[in-house]
């Protein structure tokens, strides 16, 4: 019984997952940019909102109405000061340029709140602690399956968008040949930017949930980016509904992994990740040549 | 295109100028002046000058890896901590210390071989944070080893054997002899086919396995020497200060050090890193003290410095003059 509970545990986790890295699966499938300052920018809403509930008792969710539109601004203003001039650098620079950005942000939240941690638990009520109760006596936390559910709306949301709409056709025409979209009237550089803007609307979300769920400080991005990351990759990198499995992938190896060692929780994470790469890798290439093998004795 | 017959090109490739091999003869001299540091220098100037030989390392490293191969990783740390933990792992076990630190540093490289042969296969960005996930498996495995006694810590004991003035001198000459081999192997891959192969691989990866570079194998090297190199420091690192603990050995931070050194002083350039090194050198002793404004200033200069002159200071320089001190490619003359 313990190890169901820890696997359902595991997959709500990995909702939040999903939801925290359904922002970097969009702009890497759509701008082939990872942004390694993804985890800052988390941190960056969270803490936005905190300010909001602490000196105006504004409940996160609600606190939501602001920070999104403010985050998606930001994204628009990264793009076009950040990652437009480096994209045009190259692949390489991109990732230098985030990772500095990154190390500001980290630190400039330092100076200004310093290296107390805190968490949007309080301001929620019954949200942050109430739970439903399952036959077997599993206990599932109310705020857990709002998690799960807001992730399976945003990834669905970014998907309609990007597939059925008018915006959603010139993002992806912009990401498949800018210059092309160019010529039959895309405006491929601020469509880039939007979907910046969007991408940071999805991370001022995840913030908001980041800080529900649990406690944060000025050095939590880092780790959120890499969970964030391990979720896209285990997936398919710029896949949408493959961040939601590798999201409840990576939440479900943690969880059972904690169960086996206090240790093990991140150790699962990392090593399910590094062991999907290598399948990959090697199995899959293997599968290629065997199935091409029996084409060719076939033949 | 049509010559007549009367045009005898006199082109000439050259390799060496008078000034480069002014400029080779002089970083000899420099490192054959440096050796007498421990008898000259005082006690702080010594354990000062070990730290820059470090910095110097990893930005040479770091340099090889992302300005001449195309790989940037913001995973190496995980070398650094590595290579400290298998020195202070082989003292404990009763081999010398300063032993441990090659012997440490050669086993770190084994470890890098069957990393590379998947962490390779990953293309810009996914390489980047992959490394980075490496070096946290790295942190928390190395945490589980009971001598370690997980972040507390443990420190390289067997030290503590040689007189504190003796040791400061040993760790010195290790320090330097390092940074000097390292630089020197540097140089000679990238003059070698491998370097050229390397640079081709880095401008254009397709275009470079289509006339028969062998991709993998040179990026391999590059990547294996680069985490020898880093874990040379970090045992290096270990021997000035003692003490291991694996949550600053296995910060991010070494990643944002070597990031700004390389960037400052130009990336893919030979000269750039080690003018970066001193460069950050200089900064951390002035600024080093202000804590989290120095590390907010580090990273707005880096990111300046990546958007605004990526080929960083020495890259500028060589643009505006042709200067080429040391010497890793060619040169047509008419």
């Amino acid at each position: 019984m313990i190890w169901i509970n820890q696997i359902l545990q595991g997959l709500l986790l990995g909702g939040y997952y999903a939801l925290l890295a359904s922002g970097l699966s969009f702009m890497f499938g759509v701008l082939r940019i990872i942004n390694l300052a993804h985890g800052s920018l988390a941190v960056v809403s969270a803490y936005l909102l905190f300010v909001l509930a602490d000196r105006f008792d504004l409940h996160p969710l609600l606190g939501l109405i602001a920070v999104v539109p403010l985050m998606a601004l930001a994204g628009w203003v990264l793009h076009r000061l950040v990652l437009e001039r480096s994209a045009r650098a190259g692949a390489l620079v991109p990732i230098l340029a985030t990772f500095g950005l990154a190390i500001v942000m980290d630190n400039v939240l330092f100076e200004g709140f310093g290296a107390d941690t805190r968490s949007l638990a309080p301001y929620i009520d019954t949200l942050g602690y109430g739970s439903w109760t399952l036959p077997g006596d599993i206990s599932v936390g109310y705020l857990s399956v709002l998690t799960f559910a807001v992730a399976v709306a945003l990834l669905g949301g970014l998907h309609l968008l990007l597939r059925h709409s008018a915006l959603g056709r010139r993002i992806r025409a912009a990401a498949e040949d800018p210059d092309t979209a160019q010529l039959v009237g895309v405006d491929a550089r601020s469509v880039h930017a939007i979907a910046t803007a969007i991408a940071m609307m999805t991370v001022a979300v995840a913030g908001a949930f980041l800080a529900m769920r649990s406690t944060f400080d000025p050095y939590t991005g880092p780790q959120q980016l890499i969970f964030a990351f391990e979720a896209v990759v285990i997936g398919g990198a710029g896949s949408l509904w493959g961040t939601l499995l590798g999201g409840i992938v990576l939440g479900v190896a943690q969880s059972v992994g904690a169960q086996i060692n206090p240790q093990g929780f991140l150790i699962a994470g990392h090593a399910v990740f590094l062991g999907v790469l290598l399948a990959r890798l090697y199995v899959a290439g293997g599968i290629v040549r065997w199935i091409r093998s029996l084409r060719a004795h076939a033949a | 295109m049509k010559t007549g017959h009367g045009v005898v090109s006199r082109a000439v490739v050259d390799r060496w100028t008078s000034a480069s091999r002014l400029a080779a003869a002089g970083v000899i001299a420099m490192q054959v002046l440096l050796t007498f540091g421990p008898f000259v220098l005082s006690a702080n100037l010594v354990d000062r000058l070990t730290t820059l030989f470090i910095y110097g390392i990893l930005a040479l490293m770091w340099n090889a890896l992302a300005g001449y191969a195309g790989l940037v990783s913001v995973g190496h740390q995980a070398f650094f901590g590595l290579g400290a933990y298998a020195a202070v792992r082989l003292a404990d076990a009763g081999l010398g210390a300063y032993p441990s630190l090659l012997v440490g540093a050669l086993l770190v490289a084994l470890v890098a071989l069957p990393i590379s042969s998947f962490m390779l296969r990953l293309r810009a960005g996914e390489f980047a944070i992959g490394m980075w996930v490496v070096a946290e498996l790295a942190h928390l495995l190395v945490n589980l080893d009971t001598l370690v006694q997980g972040e507390t810590g443990t420190s390289l004991i067997a030290l503590q054997r040689f007189a504190a003035d003796d040791r400061r001198a040993y760790t010195y000459w290790a320090a330097l002899a390092a940074m000097a081999a390292l630089a020197w192997i540097v140089f000679f891959v990238l003059r070698s086919r491998l370097g050229a192969a390397a640079q081709a691989i880095r401008d254009n990866e397709e275009a470079a396995a289509s006339i028969g570079v062998r991709v993998f194998a040179s990026k391999r090297l590059i990547f294996v020497l680069s985490a020898f190199g880093c874990a040379a420091a970090g045992a290096l690192w270990v021997a000035t200060s003692i003490t291991f603990q694996p949550k600053t050995y296995f910060s991010v931070q070494w990643s944002a050090y070597m990031i700004f050194m390389v960037l400052v002083g130009g990336i893919g350039t030979y000269e750039g890193p080690i003018i970066g090194a001193v460069l950050f050198f200089a900064i951390e002793a002035m600024f080093g003290a202000t804590g989290v404004a120095y590390l907010v200033g580090l990273g707005t200069t880096a990111m300046l410095f990546a958007l605004l002159l990526p080929r960083g200071l020495w890259g500028e320089v060589e643009r505006r003059t042709g200067w080429r001190l040391l010497p890793i490619g060619h040169r047509l003359r008419e």
